[in-house]
């Protein structure tokens, strides 16, 4: 049928327009919707809730972003606008210390259970040990993260276990240091994540390479370091990826964990494009986020390009 | 191999940490005793009539089984359009438009719920049911073309060309040749979408003015210790069933691979 290169195009296109035109919809048009209402204002500064009601006139204003750099007191800056934009900052830091401490924990952890699969199960048994690895990710995420308050808070398994044990005599109650807490649930949330795409970069590595490795003299522990790892390393840069973007915007565990006393980014997004319909103010702290992140994780890519570059 | 055990035994403890919440989750459904802590106080199947008995929660379930049957059905549908396109034809911008597809992969749930809320918000759509699966078709659209783009793949071309030149049109060997040899796939996604439909938290929150589904139902209950009970009954039953679905779906999966000849390389994505 589609033989000539325009025919097969128009093919191709037709069957795919649907789904394409799902994701403009849903998708481009309001992430770029977005991207407008965090550069306008209404006369006399007052929020832009949306529906606009009549006689409402947005214009062009940067004050949006100004008020996130209210870090001190001055004409421009209100003193609410400061205690807003210091609470914003402690957020969105707190927010990527957190992620970057879940990213280090998964992968650390993730990585010889990658590595046992792919190298040490036989090939019939691969598809049965993934399965076992992801099927928790695939059980409802609110109700995992809300069992860690009952594994991690007064007399819960942890401490059952421990004072059973006879290691503390007192409850730890390890729930009420909200932040650590957070990096034990969603540590464990993202696990699977971790593994796959390390364990994907492992079923590629030529197993050739490490027997001649090994031939020329090389020890087990320095065939792993000079072949294995950087041979796997798109692989932990995918799963870095794939496990530190999420965290930085998770909502439900400083919810559920945290009590919400423990507030990230996302938590101060949802505060104002929901609870406060200040729905520009969102829009820009959602902007300047996400900013960040692709900035961070741009850097990180740039950072591990020697290792990108050498897969055939 | 010492290695090789050292590994094994590392990896088995792993699992166990994995699965830790989801097998504490049943001893604290079925424990006689109000507040969620150890020691476990006795047997009692209490908390799960408690749970059956609330017309909130029936409403929910309800709920939340017409937004993940259309959630899912829509996602499939839309994801054997973009797989089959992608895998049979070559089109210029296929990256780009592939690609656009599979982004709410990496971004923050909490991103694509706003934006989304913004645009129903300025357009004057009023959040209902039907919103919820506006989110839920694009969250899950993702997973359901990577597991048909599969499928797709293990696809024997030449089997289409000998129906062609047996004088089959186009759409009648897509019904007879290539549909019965991707239908395990077709009904991996339908499943795998339809667990992560049913267990969406984050859109189905904002997106769907004030109608309750079950994953705010918990959401809401878990803060509150007086109704944590019921809902570790609730959690245990919808545990169970994404793990009976899952098994499924991976039956089938593998079943389609079976099929095609294929080799089994691992899992769903």
């Amino acid at each position: 049928m589609a033989n000539t290169p325009t025919a097969e195009t128009r093919a191709g296109w037709s069957l795919v327009s649907v789904p394409a035109v799902y994701v403009l919809l849903m998708l481009a048009a309001p992430l770029l919707l977005v991207f407008g209402l965090s550069f306008v204002g209404l006369q006399g500064g007052a929020k832009v809730a949306l529906p606009l009601q009549e006689g409402q006139d947005l214009q062009f204003t940067l004050s949006n972003y100004a008020k996130l750099f209210c870090l001190s007191a001055s004409e421009s800056c209100s003193s609410t606008d400061v205690r807003m934009a210091q609470a914003t900052t402690t957020a969105m830091l707190r927010s990527l210390f957190v992620a970057a401490l879940v990213t280090l924990t998964t992968v650390v952890l993730a990585y010889p259970v990658a590595y046992y699969v792919s190298f040490h199960v036989a090939p019939s048994k691969k598809a049965l040990w993934l399965f076992l690895i992801t099927i928790p990710f695939w059980t409802s995420y609110v109700i995992r993260v809300a069992l860690w308050r009952t594994i991690l808070g007064y007399d819960g398994a942890v401490d059952a276990t421990l004072g059973a044990v006879g290691i503390i005599d007192q409850p730890l109650n390890l729930l009420q240091y909200g932040t650590a807490s957070i990096i034990i649930t969603l540590s464990h949330a993202y696990a699977p994540f971790a593994v796959l795409p390390i364990f994907v970069s492992l079923e590629k590595v030529d197993h050739s390479l490490l027997e001649a490795g090994q031939d020329l003299g090389e020890s087990r522990w320095t065939t792993f370091l000079r072949v294995t790892l950087p041979l796997s390393m798109a692989g932990v840069v995918a799963a870095v990826l794939i496990v530190f973007i999420p965290t930085v915007g998770d909502y439900v565990t400083p919810e559920l964990i945290g009590g919400g006393k423990v507030p990230m980014i996302a938590n101060f997004i949802e505060t104002q494009m929901w609870k406060l319909r200040n729905q520009s103010m969102g829009a820009a702290l959602a902007v300047s986020s996400m900013l960040i992140v692709g900035i961070l994780a741009l850097i990180f890519v740039l950072a591990n390009r020697r290792f990108l570059g050498v897969r055939k | 191999m010492k290695k090789g055990l050292g590994l094994r035994s590392y990896t088995i403890f792993y699992l166990i940490v994995l699965y830790a919440p989801i097998i504490i989750l049943p001893m604290f459904a079925f424990n006689n005793a109000t507040t969620v802590a150890f020691p476990l106080q006795g047997f009692t199947t209490q908390w799960f009539s408690e749970m059956l008995a609330n017309t909130n929660l029936r409403k929910a379930l309800v709920n939340s089984l017409i937004v993940s049957l259309s959630s899912a059905t829509l996602a499939t549908v839309l994801g054997i359009l973009a797989a089959r396109s992608a895998v049979r034809y070559s089109w210029p911008g296929k990256g780009l438009v592939m690609g656009s597809i599979m982004v709410p992969l990496v971004l923050p749930e909490m991103i694509v719920a706003m934006s989304l809320l913004v645009l129903l918000l300025a357009m004057g759509i009023k959040l209902s049911l039907f919103t919820i699966i506006l989110g839920h078709v694009l969250m899950c659209m993702p997973f359901a073309v990577a597991i048909l783009t599969s499928a797709f793949q293990t696809l024997d071309k030449s089997l289409e060309e000998a129906a062609l030149d047996l004088g089959e049109n186009a759409w009648s060997t897509f019904r007879l040749i290539v549909l019965p040899l991707v239908m395990p796939g077709i009904m991996a996604s339908f499943l795998i979408t339809f667990t992560i439909s049913i267990d969406e938290f984050i859109i189905a929150n904002f997106l769907g003015g004030g109608e309750p589904v079950l994953s705010v139902f918990i959401f809401t209950a878990f803060r509150f210790p007086a109704t944590v009970p019921p809902v570790l009954a609730l959690g245990t039953m919808l545990v169970a069933f994404s793990i009976i679905l899952l098994t499924i779906a991976e039956y089938f999966r593998r079943r389609g691979v079976a099929k095609a000849g294929g080799k089994d390389s691992g899992g769903f994505l």
